[in-house]
């Protein structure tokens, strides 16, 4: 289980002081599949980044199993359960997808396990066990090593940041598939997903829906999610352009 | 040979015991062993201290090895290996060098290898260097490489210097023919106050002939390098060099490319990119429970790989 109290963080903006976390308190409980929806630059990768340990907090605690990880560094944080999937991997001259793999894994896997990460995320793991993690990846070849990546972790809280963004249309279902299965293979584990994607927020257990670096909403996704259509950003771009096509016609 | 010398043996050449094929295994400047088989014959020069390699016509899968090891300290040798590969032969030369010095004085083995690659023959070629050994004297390499390259000749070379050699300079040079390949693998990391300078000038002469020159760099320490591959293309050709560098504590690293274009229809390329490790690379590592030194030395190998 992992509770955020009164988490705050800010950066130092060309003098002046920017809060991109404001006192966020929020709590991940085991076996439960969270997700983390608002719109852009309100906080949510931050918040995912807070956790990993990527950045540290200006103010508040992040516990993790009872244990105050708030001082932890980004490696004891991994060593004791958690795993981060970024939103945009990185890539590495000369290691190989099997190479990461292993790393995440923490042992020798085989190639025959490795495979089995690789196939749970669509990939043909022959063609892509000893590929290099280098720039002859797609963008979404790489967006599914780096979900393989995680699970390999076999981590008490997942964490992924846009698991969607990138991926072509091998689709949301199996994305969802990897979810699920993680949830039954992974005793105790949680899940924290960071999306916009209709089909993954109909998954979640609960909803934390931020903006301007607060929780503006939290519940289960039977109270949260019928409210969203309204605040999501789609709505809103979709007010734009139609306005600037009427605008357009006027003229 | 002793365990110091085995160990050497096992680093330069991959080698526990005498390899399969054709041999010549320097010890300490004395021969410690030779074969010669149907196809290949190596005899020593009798001028000056090295060996002639001679490679029949259309010899097909064979190898040679020819390491040098060295574990006396202030020992300097110069050495002159001269290749003949006969046409279409395809074949495995294996060279490399071991200096352990725990002594004093200075070690020094200058290796000149020249590779005479008749028409259509395949040659590759892979050079090791290695240094050990907690003795104030230094563990020099000077080799010299010469390639001369006939008709649809292909020659990949793989040259790798990881560990333990203080003060080398490399210098390479290719002529190549109509429809030859010429492909160059060089992989080196420095550190401590050590000095590296590798230098290429590769002619493209003949009508479709290419080169690819590509080097990858670690530099620490306060270690030094310089890379400098100059392709001159004589005749419609394809010539690309690489030099791909990380820097790291107070390193220093010069790549100088070259291109010369004396014919309408060469195609030269050059690329060197010099940086330290991306904050994000080490930062992925360590979400997956490596800590940053961990990180930096899984960055590294894959790099040199």
């Amino acid at each position: 289980m992992l509770e955020m109290r009164n988490v705050s963080f800010q950066v130092d903006a060309e003098g002046t002081e920017k809060e991109i976390v404001r006192d966020i308190s929020l709590t991940v409980p085991d076996r439960k599949l969270i997700v983390v929806t608002g719109p852009n630059g309100g906080g949510k990768s931050t918040l995912a980044r807070l956790i990993a340990g990527i950045e540290k907090p200006t103010g508040g605690k992040i516990f993790f199993g009872g244990e105050d990880i708030t001082e932890k560094s980004v490696t004891e944080r991994a060593r004791m359960g958690i795993a981060y999937a970024f939103q945009q991997p990185v890539r590495f001259k000369g290691i190989r997808v099997v190479d990461l793999i292993r790393i995440a894994a923490g042992k020798n896997v085989t190639a025959g396990e490795a495979c089995g990460y690789l196939s749970a995320v669509g990939l043909c793991a022959r063609d892509y066990v000893d590929r290099e993690v280098n720039a002859s990846l797609s963008g979404g070849e790489l967006k599914r090593i780096e979900i393989a990546t995680v699970l390999a972790r076999n981590a008490k809280l997942s964490v992924f940041d846009e698991p969607e963004a990138g991926i072509d249309l091998w689709s949301f279902r199996n994305l969802i598939d990897v979810f699920k299965n993680m949830r039954e293979t992974i005793e105790d584990s949680s899940i924290l997903v960071i999306s916009h994607q209709e089909r993954i927020l109909n998954i979640a257990d609960e909803i934390i829906v931020i903006r301007d670096g607060r929780v503006e909403k939290q519940g289960s996704r039977d109270e949260i999610y019928p409210s969203l259509g309204a605040d999501s950003a789609e709505p809103e771009a979709c007010d734009v352009l139609i306005k600037s096509v009427q605008k357009g016609s006027d003229a | 040979m002793d365990e110091i010398q085995k160990r050497l043996l096992l680093e330069v050449a991959d080698l526990h015991e005498v390899p399969e094929g054709a041999y010549n295994i320097r010890a300490n400047s004395q021969s410690a062993g030779r074969r010669s088989t149907a196809n290949i014959e190596i005899t020593s020069k009798e001028d000056v201290s090295g060996l002639e390699i001679r490679i029949a016509p259309g010899t097909k899968n064979e190898s040679v090895h020819i390491p040098v090891v060295m574990t006396e300290s202030g020992l300097k040798e110069v050495v002159y290996n001269d290749f003949f590969i006969g046409a279409d032969a395809d074949v495995v030369i294996v060279a490399g060098c071991g200096i352990d010095n725990c002594g004093n004085q200075d070690s020094e083995h200058d290796g000149i290898h020249r590779f005479y690659v008749g028409p259509r023959a395949k040659v590759r070629y892979v050079e090791k260097h290695y240094g050990s050994g907690d003795g104030r004297g230094k563990r020099i390499l000077n080799p010299r490489t010469e390639v001369y390259m006939e008709e649809d000749s292909t020659m990949e070379m793989e040259m790798v210097q990881i560990k333990g050699v203080d003060d080398t300079e490399r210098d390479t040079v290719a002529e190549l023919a109509g429809g030859a390949r010429l492909v160059v693998r060089e992989r080196l990391m420095t550190h401590g106050e050590q000095r590296a300078i590798s230098t290429y000038n590769v002619e493209l002469n003949g009508k479709d002939s290419s080169a690819d020159v590509v080097s990858r760099s670690v530099a620490r320490d306060r270690s030094f390098q310089k890379f400098d591959a100059k392709i001159i293309g004589k005749a419609p050709c394809n010539g690309h060099t690489e030099c791909d560098s990380i820097i790291m504590d107070e390193g220093r690293i010069l790549a100088v490319p070259g291109l010369e274009a004396d014919h309408v229809d060469a195609t030269l390329f050059h690329e060197a990119a010099i940086g330290k490790i991306a904050g994000e690379q080490l930062t992925k590592l360590m979400t997956l429970g490596l800590t940053e030194a961990e990180a930096e030395e899984q960055i590294i190998n894959g790099f040199l790989r």
